[in-house]
């Protein structure tokens, strides 16, 4: 029997009649398996290697651990009282306590000379045809192609699992949602695009706190440091839509923020670089034109799904202890100027960040937004993107 | 000095005066046997608490999707259950223990310095009602993980500063009770008792009580700069005015990775004393052991980037941090040879003390090689921050630290109340403890191996099976420990009278007093030859 079906009917016995969710979705594509026993399915040879050293070393484990409890257990059953076994008196014996400090030692030299091979590997990221920023927000990535084809493109990329699906204390037919959804918690509405067979150097760094870009089928995983910045690399072998997630504990959505990396050939990678370009160009906003009151609200309101939902709520309303309510919030009914800075500058020492890497337009839409939104009647109601402009300085 | 002055006052007015009886007995103890017993309820009231947390948050993972917990209060339940296991449960455990038996296995008449011993342990309640009550201050407890990561930390509500607070509160307690423990076992051994033919137990614990001292300031370091960087402006730990958030990992591993062998040493201490005890045969290698237990001590100075490799450290460094960590692997596998080795053509009996001593074997050695598998620095890119890394210390520290105290439990309790406990309990304890906590742990490597990051509210569907299996198996373990606290009850209400032997062949001076062992012990040093 394969280890998976193994896997699969201990589930069932365990649970004993018990339907399993997850062989009733089936498995993700680019994603886990169901019950998956070991390492995703390389496409790197780095994630290659690590799982030729995942069984290298867990091999050299079993077999000592076969050994050692071999003894020990014949012992329990043969040296026992009840057999009249009677006890020996010895407590020492230098050869035999030499030869058990050596010898794993040894063992240990062995499984250090591919590791050490190995990190060297890892860590050398020079040379990378393409080199793509990727920094974490609490709580969604950011990509900006720095280098290579496809420069100067820019997008945020966040959980696109509707709340729908996830929260069952606001939706009732939550589960039956997901259970429709084999990519439910790892898809997003924009991925990483880059070309196959490509070595694409990944430099990482985070907005807020840190947090940690994992993705299992390319062999990677770095954190993503706030005020500073680190690289990792990979070598995709195979095209296809891969899936990792956040793995540095990075506050309340930590589990809700995806990663996707869409490996295209050469020719389908040229092709989305060139359309993703001729979209950036269509968005691009003008700030210094006057804006009318209605589309910043709509604007906005979209802005506000994206980035402040999270904590400050559809209704405005926050969460009580945890984040504060928009809703009638004095910040947001006083001067634009206030409320202007501190999204621009977060509030240090809260969960609240700074949002500078948004748009001046997307910025005073937000802004506009909140001011017009629930109950709130803000006598200064509409902020134009030139203020954000000029709050900047 | 003072006491020195008073004892022959105690003797001109009988034992009426230091026998002091009601809520005084207590909270003006003095008596190592007293603290003992304090710590060791108090350890056992926060395992049950530490346990609720993590039976909360199985509950929530019992199904994907977010059913009974909003996120943000998830991470406290994580944090907290961590923070209440490492500093509420294990630590002060073993202080108990030491408590109890350091001074019955030397042959003192108490520990070195009476009034630091009760003032370290009254701490204790003092941090632990602030780490409760910072549940209910606005924005709830910490929930930053129980390693407190800055920059997340410093973005926590109040509840972190009374987090900060009652780590200080502990921090300090351990620390005079690290002073009170190397004082006793430096100066007040037994005539004729060097400290090469010190029992097991007290040589880890002096082990333990100087990695203790060195990092326990470390610890109150780190969490003061953040209480600073939160409040006072300094900027340690943000990049913007200069500081570097990993910095603060450094300074938090170099405390927290000799604080996971704080947690083991003395549970090492245990088994070396149970083992030859049920095996009638005497411990194999002693002085290897010791030499074992002092190596493993400084090598777990000097690995602590291990917890780091992925937050991009130079090659160098990854390579000096897996070699150091892979070579962990030799000293405690030494002491699995002993261990084994003692049992070799021994005349084995399996009490449960035995049982929980084999059992700890056992699983510890799953863990111990789990963390050889982590050391390999390119593979631990794969399963940092997973399951994986759960599963493996739990290993360790359940499987290890918490059966070795449950071993030292049965094997001591007979001394402490003078009843034997009922046999046939502790094996339904030992036997449910044991599959359960498999159960539990075990499917988690699985998770990790496939992904599942750690400290996650809500997973894909296709880790859902294990998951339930998981929530199953952490329900059983936690009911399991009712039957232990049943049979510690029931073990202290009566029961067949125990012997003061109690264990057919036990050694050392703790077997020599009577059972239920006096308030007063070893007034007069025994000679021991």
């Amino acid at each position: 029997m394969k280890p998976k079906r193994m896997a699969d009917a201990l589930a069932v016995a365990v649970l004993g009649g018990w339907a399993s969710i997850a062989a009733a979705i089936g498995d993700m594509p680019g994603g886990p398996k169901v019950n998956q026993l070991n390492l995703t399915a390389p496409v790197t040879r780095i994630a290659e290697e690590q799982h030729w050293i995942h069984w290298f070393v867990m091999w050299i484990c079993v077999a000592i651990f076969v050994a050692v409890f071999g003894v020990m257990f014949y012992a329990v059953w043969k040296h026992r009282k009840s057999r009249g076994h009677a006890p020996a008196s010895f407590h020492e014996s230098t050869a035999v306590e030499i030869a058990w400090t050596v010898v794993p030692f040894l063992i240990i030299v062995g499984m250090a000379i591919p590791a050490t091979r190995m990190v060297v590997e890892q860590k050398d990221t020079a040379n990378a045809d393409l080199t793509v920023k990727a920094t974490g927000y609490q709580w969604k990535w950011g990509y900006d192609y720095l280098k290579g084809d496809g420069e100067g493109i820019s997008f945020l990329s966040m959980l696109s699992t509707p709340r729908d699906q996830i929260e069952d204390r606001n939706y009732p037919d939550a589960k039956a949602r997901r259970e429709q959804n084999p990519t439910y918690l790892m898809e997003v509405d924009n991925p990483l695009v880059v070309p196959v067979n490509r070595k694409v150097r990944v430099v990482i760094t985070a907005n807020d706190v840190i947090h940690a870009w994992y993705m299992p089928a390319l062999g990677v995983k770095q954190d993503a440091i706030p005020g500073f910045v680190r690289d990792t690399w990979f070598k995709a072998e195979k095209t296809g839509v891969f899936r990792g997630q956040c793995a540095e504990l990075c506050g309340k959505d930590h589990a809700f923020m995806p990663i996707v990396v869409d490996v295209r050939t050469e020719a389908d990678y040229l092709k989305w670089v060139e359309e993703k370009k001729k979209e950036m160009l269509a968005r691009t906003d003008d700030p210094t034109r006057e804006w009318q009151l209605a589309d910043l609200n709509a604007r906005g309101e979209k802005v506000y799904a994206a980035n402040c939902v999270a904590c400050h709520q559809a209704n405005g309303k926050g969460v009580t202890g945890s984040f504060p309510a928009l809703d009638g919030s004095k910040v947001v009914l006083g001067k634009s100027q206030a409320q202007l800075d501190v999204v621009l500058h977060g509030r240090p020492g809260t969960a609240m960040a700074p949002f500078r890497q948004l748009s001046d337009v997307e910025l005073a839409a937000v802004v506009t937004y909140t001011r017009n939104a629930w109950g709130n009647k803000a006598s200064d109601n509409v902020v134009q993107p030139s203020e954000v402009t000029a709050a900047r300085r | 000095m003072s006491a020195v002055l008073d004892h022959p006052g105690d003797h001109a007015h009988g034992h009426a005066h230091d026998h002091p009886s009601g809520w005084r007995r207590w909270l003006y103890a003095t008596n190592h046997k007293d603290i003992g017993t304090m710590y060791l309820w108090f350890s056992f009231a926060m395992l049950l608490v530490g346990g609720v947390n993590a039976l909360l948050l199985r509950t929530e993972l019992f199904q994907p999707g977010l059913q009974i917990l909003r996120p943000e209060f998830f991470n406290q339940l994580t944090t907290m259950h961590g923070l209440i296991m490492v500093f509420g449960a294990v630590m002060p455990a073993f202080v108990g223990f030491a408590n109890w038996q350091v001074p019955l296995m030397i042959g003192a008449s108490d520990m070195a310095f009476a009034r630091l011993n009760n003032f370290s342990f009254w701490l204790l309640p003092v941090a632990a009602s602030l780490l409760i009550v910072s549940y209910f201050v606005p924005g709830g407890a910490t929930a930053a993980g129980w390693t407190l990561y800055a920059p997340l930390s410093v973005q926590m509500g109040p509840g972190m500063d009374l987090a900060i607070l009652a780590l200080h509160l502990m921090g300090a307690s351990s620390i005079m009770g690290s002073i009170n423990i190397i004082t006793t076992i430096l100066n007040m051994r037994a005539p004729g008792m060097p400290l090469m033919k010190m029992p097991m137990f007290c040589w880890t614990w002096l082990i333990t009580a100087y990695l203790l001292l060195a990092v326990m300031p470390v610890l109150a370091g780190a969490v003061t700069m953040v209480l600073t960087d939160r409040h006072f402006g300094t900027s340690f730990f943000n990049a913007a005015g200069g500081g570097d958030p990993v910095m603060y990992q450094h300074i938090f591993w170099f405390f927290g990775h000799p604080e996971v062998y704080i947690m083991i040493l003395p549970a090492f201490g245990i088994i070396s004393e149970v083992i030859p005890t049920f095996a009638r045969k005497p411990l194999f290698g002693y002085s290897s052991m010791v030499y074992a237990t002092a190596s493993i001590a400084i090598l777990s100075m000097i690995v602590w980037a291990h917890h780091m490799f992925t937050t991009g450290m130079p090659v160098t460094g990854q390579l000096f941090f897996m070699y150091a960590t892979m070579l962990i692997a030799v000293p405690t596998g030494v002491k699995i040879f002993n261990w084994v080795a003692t049992m070799w053509r021994g005349s084995m009996t399996f009490e449960t003390p035995m049982l929980f001593a084999v059992g700890f074997i056992f699983v510890f050695a799953i863990g111990g090689f789990t963390g050889l598998i982590m050391a390999v620095a390119p593979l631990d890119i794969q399963i940092h921050d997973t399951y994986y890394i759960v599963a493996h210390f739990h290993y360790v520290l359940v499987a290890g630290s918490l059966f070795a105290l449950f071993s030292g439990t049965y094997y001591w309790i007979p001394k402490w109340t003078g009843h034997m406990y009922d046999e046939r309990l502790g094996k339904w304890h030992f036997w449910a403890s044991m599959i359960t906590f498999n159960i539990t742990f075990f499917p988690m490597h699985f998770l990790g191996l496939a992904g599942m990051p750690r400290r996650y509210a809500d997973y894909p569907m296709q880790f859902a099976d294990f998951n339930a299996v998981v929530t199953i198996g952490a329900f059983g373990f936690g009911l399991s420990q009712l039957i232990f606290l049943w049979m510690v009850i029931r073990c202290i209400k009566g029961g067949a009278k125990a012997s003061d032997r109690v264990w057919e062949n036990a050694h050392g001076l703790e077997w020599t007093v009577p059972s239920p062992a006096p308030f007063h012990t070893f007034e007069t040093p025994p000679v021991v030859k």
